[in-house]
């Protein structure tokens, strides 16, 4: 008997490894291992031999069944495995094909993705995000930044009036800067203060260059013992995070009525190296001088915190430094922009470059 | 302002170029906008030339054949068109080789057979004036040969500077010469009115005449000298240059006068036929409302109370301190001149100006407000100008009503406040240099410097800070450390909770495929009529500009809504299929706002999609197009995200359709709305889809949203989900189904939510079926069908007694 065990496996075996389809493999697993199989029957006949036998006959007849078992499962699986694969590979798309449906992802404006990209970076130094009203009062806008009652800004083809019983400071206007929020947030926040002020402000302006509505970034430090200095390593910061890690700064003495000293302040062209292009020509983007202009800032004219004194600002102890810097002519020199026109066209061809 | 250098260098040595001269000018505080080149690129080959003889050319009536000595061995032949040319003349001549303002360079040419070697010159042919008809005749006492440069300024490169408001005293080119001195080392001569030919008669009355001041607020001082046996006609050649040079156009000698000292001192004056003035008295006072003047240009002007003129017995005569009136203008008959030299309230003439929209050299420069001593100094230098080039004598007297300016100011400048505002030390010495050169008078102080600011400074330097600015700017920014402060505000910064919720409200937005717009806050107030609102409507409340730019622009947008319908037919009118857009910003309504505010402004978050709901694309190449229930979705997905509870609420609104109108209803009040734009609305701004709309109070949702969200267990004992199909007349809203299954429910049935639609034959007319996943569930077990089946029954029992609902099949 364990003889014929041996023959029966040897065949099995052997045809189990010549079978190439799992068809094939489940007819041989019936042949060998079903009910009316001769291995089956073998290893029932294990009863009836003498004692002696029985031990060993069904070992081994019990072992070649569980053997062809696995062989046959294991042949199986791999049959199995390679018909799929061979189903698959003939189950091809075009994989050029756009996806469907269409996930649209929108845009965020460029001025919104540059306010943002702005305010993250002064958040990162500490500075709080404040917003205020457009619509102002000649007093915060004006009277209380110092201006001279003479200032041309003030004149109605500059500044836009609002209708109204307001008069004198109280008359309403749109807000020509954020630094009103200079005045708000010094009456209601005693020093020191770190802040920026993101919004929409209004001048009486229509050509090439200037949109009668735009968008400016107000920031405010004060503290005792803010130098020009800092403001200086406060916007170099602030150059690097917007333009790269590789720009300098520059500041030119001016006259903005509620700082003194006031600076303009210039970040090194990031399109050149000091106004001529890699190929020598001059820079388009700095008009080959090396330099952009970005903002206007200066230290805290000591007038202005006069006009808040009651609220804890006090022109003797306190200095601070203010700046403010317009989104559009951000936006413009880092993303080559040409025209402000485009900002408020609001062309879905425009929208979906950026943001 | 255009400064000349050739004539800047009389007042301050420059020994830079003229771009290096506006870069050191720019970083000490000037900004040059342009710098120009005035008149031919170079002087070389233009000379004095003396005519020898001028005769009739052989075939040509208008052409003369003229020898003219230019200093070489043989004199040359030039042929020449001017009709005033004559033997004897001493003339400015062009040789071959000289290049001309329009850069064609000079050669020899024949013309009508002459060879003409060079060209005898009229004013225009050298950026002078525009005199063409003649050549330009010069004094005798000139040599042939003489290089032209040596008597006028043939050639200059001219600065234009953008000098700031606060700095009235750079209106003038001694101003300039003085900037240029401190920033640069050049030696400054004394200024050109150092010595005054009248100073002996100041104080004294000019005979003759009487003046009275009614207001010395609008006229802080008013000087006036009379200057007899004058002889009005052209100014000479060198002052005709110096004017061309810096954009004035050259009108009499007398008039010249007045321009080239105003150019120079900043300080404008005015010229009167003295004989012209009426009763040989002026008087300057307020206009009376409707009182009239015709000014130099030959316009009527209509006067107010506020503006200020000079008169005489015949009325106004002049306006003050922005344009003579045409009355009393010198003329070619003149002999007697009143040289006015005053100083006027810079806010009043800049209120003049801008009331009569008349701007001059004069008003510009009074508006930004010169100090009184600058009259004095204007008089001195016109005074030695009119008695060289106008033969005029001095009457006796120098009119003066007002005086001097107040007593200067001393400031103590102190070492340690210059380290503690720059955050750099700057030396005393260099301090002191700085400010002696800006013309500061310096002592020293135990801790810094005494320092007596200069009348010309006056209004502009008042505190040590600006002293400080004053030596910031002039000792060079370049060396200035770049420090961090130290933020002792004792919080971290960043975004408010508000303004975080704000932006993922948009990302939102964005990230279902919306796009952002920024629209104009102004819009036109028949946008209103537009939106279809009625007339009292409080969208009516319009915040109205004053002075708009055009009625387009005339009033502040009391809604999002128009400014993306605008860029909805924008981008439609260029071939968009649809589109999807938001806009995140300010609306606007009259009355008083919150917190002290002028205005009542919300800040709004509006969204429209129109066309296909989603992408179209090769497997979805016809997706649903938007309807309201885009915008409802919008709404789901940007309130979920802020995590507000809101309902869906029954609405009216003039501009949507009323059968597509729904309100978002909050616990703390309506947050906003959604729906489909009124088709009459859309068709206003050509838009024939439909258009799916919402707007939200971003502000105020934002500030409504929960502060903090706590635990919720949902995965310990999962629901058991049954799916219920409900037939209920047309007309039941999903919402209703929904309340009713949730009530009936209670407390195990927490959701219930619509996944199918239907209606049709299988429901009967007048029904409609929806189908709904209901989830049931209990907080502290797993729910078996015993639990449910009760309650299932309850819900079935509700929605046939209240909706008249029954189950489907
Ligand atoms: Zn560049």
């Amino acid at each position: 008997m364990i003889e014929r065990v041996a023959e029966i496996q040897e065949q099995a075996e052997a045809e189990i490894s010549a079978a190439s389809t799992a068809a094939a493999l489940e007819e041989l697993r019936v042949q060998y291992l079903g009910r009316k199989a001769e291995l089956p029957q073998l290893l029932r006949d294990v009863a009836q031999l003498p004692p002696e036998q029985r031990g060993e006959a069904g070992r081994t007849a019990n072992q070649a069944r569980q053997s062809l078992e696995a062989m046959i499962d294991a042949a199986a699986a791999k049959c199995e495995a390679a018909e799929m694969s061979a189903a698959l590979a003939d189950d091809t798309v075009d994989i050029t094909l756009p996806g469907s449906p269409v996930e649209a992802v929108g845009h965020h404006h460029l001025l919104s993705a540059t306010r943002r990209e702005i305010e993250d970076v002064f958040c990162g130094l500490g500075y709080s995000v404040i917003e205020g009203p457009e619509v102002e009062t000649v007093h915060y806008n004006f009277d209380a930044l110092n201006h001279d009652p003479a200032h041309p800004a003030r004149g109605r083809s500059d500044t836009f009036y609002i209708e109204g019983d307001g008069e004198g400071p109280e008359q309403t206007l749109l807000r020509t800067h954020t630094s009103p929020m200079q005045i708000r947030i010094m009456e209601e926040t005693p020093p020191p203060i770190a802040l920026i002020v993101p919004g929409r402000v209004f001048r009486r302006d229509s050509d090439a260059t200037h949109t009668p509505q735009f968008h400016q970034i107000e920031g405010l430090l004060v503290d005792e013992g803010v130098t020009l200095a800092d403001l200086k390593g406060t916007l170099l910061a602030f150059a690097r995070s917007i333009f790269g890690a590789d720009r300098e700064l520059r500041l030119r003495p001016h006259f903005f009525p509620f700082t003194e000293p006031s600076v303009e302040v210039d970040v090194s062209c990031f399109m050149c190296e000091q106004g001529a292009s890699p190929e020598g020509d001059r820079c388009s983007l700095c008009k080959g001088t090396g330099w952009l202009e970005v903002l206007g800032s200066g230290m805290v004219d000591p007038n202005v915190f006069a006009a808040v004194s009651e609220h804890g600002y006090d022109p003797d102890t306190h200095q601070g430094f203010a700046f403010g810097l317009g989104i559009e002519r951000i936006a413009m020199l880092k993303h080559g922009v040409p025209d402000l026109r485009f900002f408020y066209e609001n062309d879905l061809r425009f929208l979906r470059q950026f943001g | 302002m255009r400064v000349p250098i050739d004539w800047l260098s009389e007042y301050v040595e420059v020994d830079l170029t003229a771009v290096e001269l506006s870069e050191r000018l720019a970083m000490t505080g000037t900004e040059v906008a342009r710098v120009l080149h005035h008149g031919p690129v170079s002087a070389d080959n233009f000379v004095v030339g003396k005519v020898l003889s001028a005769e009739q050319h052989p075939d040509a009536d208008r052409l003369r054949v003229c020898s003219v000595d230019t200093g070489d061995d043989e004199p040359r032949t030039i042929v020449c068109g001017a009709p005033n040319v004559a033997a004897g003349q001493t003339v400015s001549v062009a040789l071959p080789g000289a290049v001309m303002p329009d850069g064609t360079k000079l050669g020899e040419a024949k013309l009508r057979g002459v060879k003409s070697s060079g060209m005898i010159l009229a004013e225009d042919e050298l950026g002078i004036g525009s005199e063409h008809d003649g050549i330009m005749v010069l004094t005798d006492e000139l040599s042939a040969g003489t290089p032209l440069s040596e008597v006028f300024a043939v050639a200059s490169e001219v600065l234009e500077p953008e000098v700031t408001p606060n700095r009235s005293d750079c209106g003038g080119l001694y101003g300039i010469a003085r900037e240029v001195h401190a920033a640069t080392g050049g030696a400054l001569s004394a200024p050109p009115w150092a010595d005054d030919p009248g100073a002996p008669t100041i104080g004294q009355m000019p005979a003759g005449i009487a003046v009275t001041v009614e207001d010395a607020v609008l006229c802080p001082r008013f000087t006036a000298r009379v200057f007899e046996n004058v002889t009005v006609g052209p100014s000479p050649i060198w002052v005709k240059a110096r004017l061309a040079a810096a954009g004035q156009r050259s009108i009499s000698n007398v008039v010249d006068i007045t321009n080239y000292v105003m150019l120079v001192s900043g300080h404008p004056l005015h010229a009167f036929d003295l004989d012209q003035i009426a009763g040989a008295a002026l008087t300057v006072r307020s206009a009376r409302d409707g009182e009239t003047l015709t000014t130099l240009d030959g316009e009527e002007r209509v006067l107010d109370a506020d503006i200020c003129l000079i008169a005489d017995a015949d009325g106004p005569t002049s306006l003050a301190g922005v344009m003579g009136g045409s009355r009393s203008e010198v003329s070619d008959q003149t002999t007697r001149v009143l040289m006015e030299a005053a100083v006027w309230d810079g806010a009043n003439i800049n209120r003049t100006s801008t009331r009569l929209g008349l701007r001059s050299e004069a008003s510009s420069r009074f508006e930004k407000g010169l100090p009184p001593e600058g009259a004095l100094e204007a008089q001195a230098m016109a005074t030695a100008l009119m008695l060289e080039l106008t033969g005029a004598t001095l009457a006796d007297g120098t009119l003066d009503v007002g005086g001097d300016g107040a007593g200067a100011n001393v400031i103590r400048l102190r070492d340690a406040r210059i380290v503690s505002l720059l955050g750099t030390p700057i030396e005393r010495d260099r301090s002191q240099q700085i400010l002696e050169a800006l013309g500061f008078n310096v002592t020293a102080a135990d801790d810094g410097l005494d320092v007596t600011v200069p009348h010309w400074r006056r209004d502009d330097v008042t505190r040590e800070a600006d002293l400080i600015e004053e030596v910031a700017r002039i000792n060079g920014l370049e060396s200035l450390p770049p420090t961090l402060p130290l933020n002792r505000t004792g919080r971290a910064g960043g975004l408010s909770r508000e303004q975080r919720l704000v932006r993922r409200a948009e990302d939102v937005l964005v990230g279902r495929g919306l796009s952002e717009i920024v629209g104009w806050s102004f819009t036109d107030p028949e946008v209103c009529d537009r939106l279809l609102l009625d007339d009292d409507h409080p969208l009516r409340a319009l915040v109205v500009i004053e002075n708009p730019m055009s009625s387009a622009q005339s009033v502040m947008r009391p809604s999002i809504l128009p400014s993306l319908l605008d860029a909805a037919a924008y981008n439609l009118a260029r071939g968009a299929e649809g589109c999807a857009l938001f806009e995140s910003g300010s609306v606007y309504r009259s009355g008083p706002g919150e917190d002290g505010m002028a205005a009542n402004e919300h800040h709004g978050l509006g969204a429209i999609v129109t066309g296909p709901a989603r992408e179209p694309s090769w497997a979805d190449p016809q997706p649903p197009i938007a309807r309201i229930e885009t915008a409802h979705a919008l709404v789901s997905a940007v309130l979920g995200a802020l995590g507000i509870d809101w309902q869906v609420e029954q609405g009216e609104l003039p501009f949507l359709h009323p059968g597509r109108t729904a309100m978002i209803r909050s616990e703390a009040g309506l947050l906003g709305w959604f729906g489909e734009v009124h088709p009459g609305v859309a068709s206003s701004w050509e838009i024939a889809q439909p258009i799916a709309a919402l707007a939200i109070d971003i502000g105020r949702a934002a500030a409504e949203a929960p502060r903090q969200t706590m635990f919720s267990d949902l995965t310990s004992f999962p629901p058991l989900r049954e799916d219920l199909a409900v037939i209920v007349p047309a007309g039941v809203a999903a919402a209703n189904v929904v309340a009713c299954i949730i009530a009936a429910g209670s407390p195990l049935v927490n959701r219930a939510e619509v996944f199918d639609v239907y209606e049709g034959e299988q429901v009967g007319e007048g029904r409609v079926s929806l189908a709904l996943h209901v989830d049931f569930a209990a907080d502290d077990r797993t729910l078996s069908d015993e639990d449910v089946a009760p309650l299932r029954e309850k819900i079935v029992a509700a929605l046939k007694s209240e909706l008249d609902g029954e189950l489907r099949g």
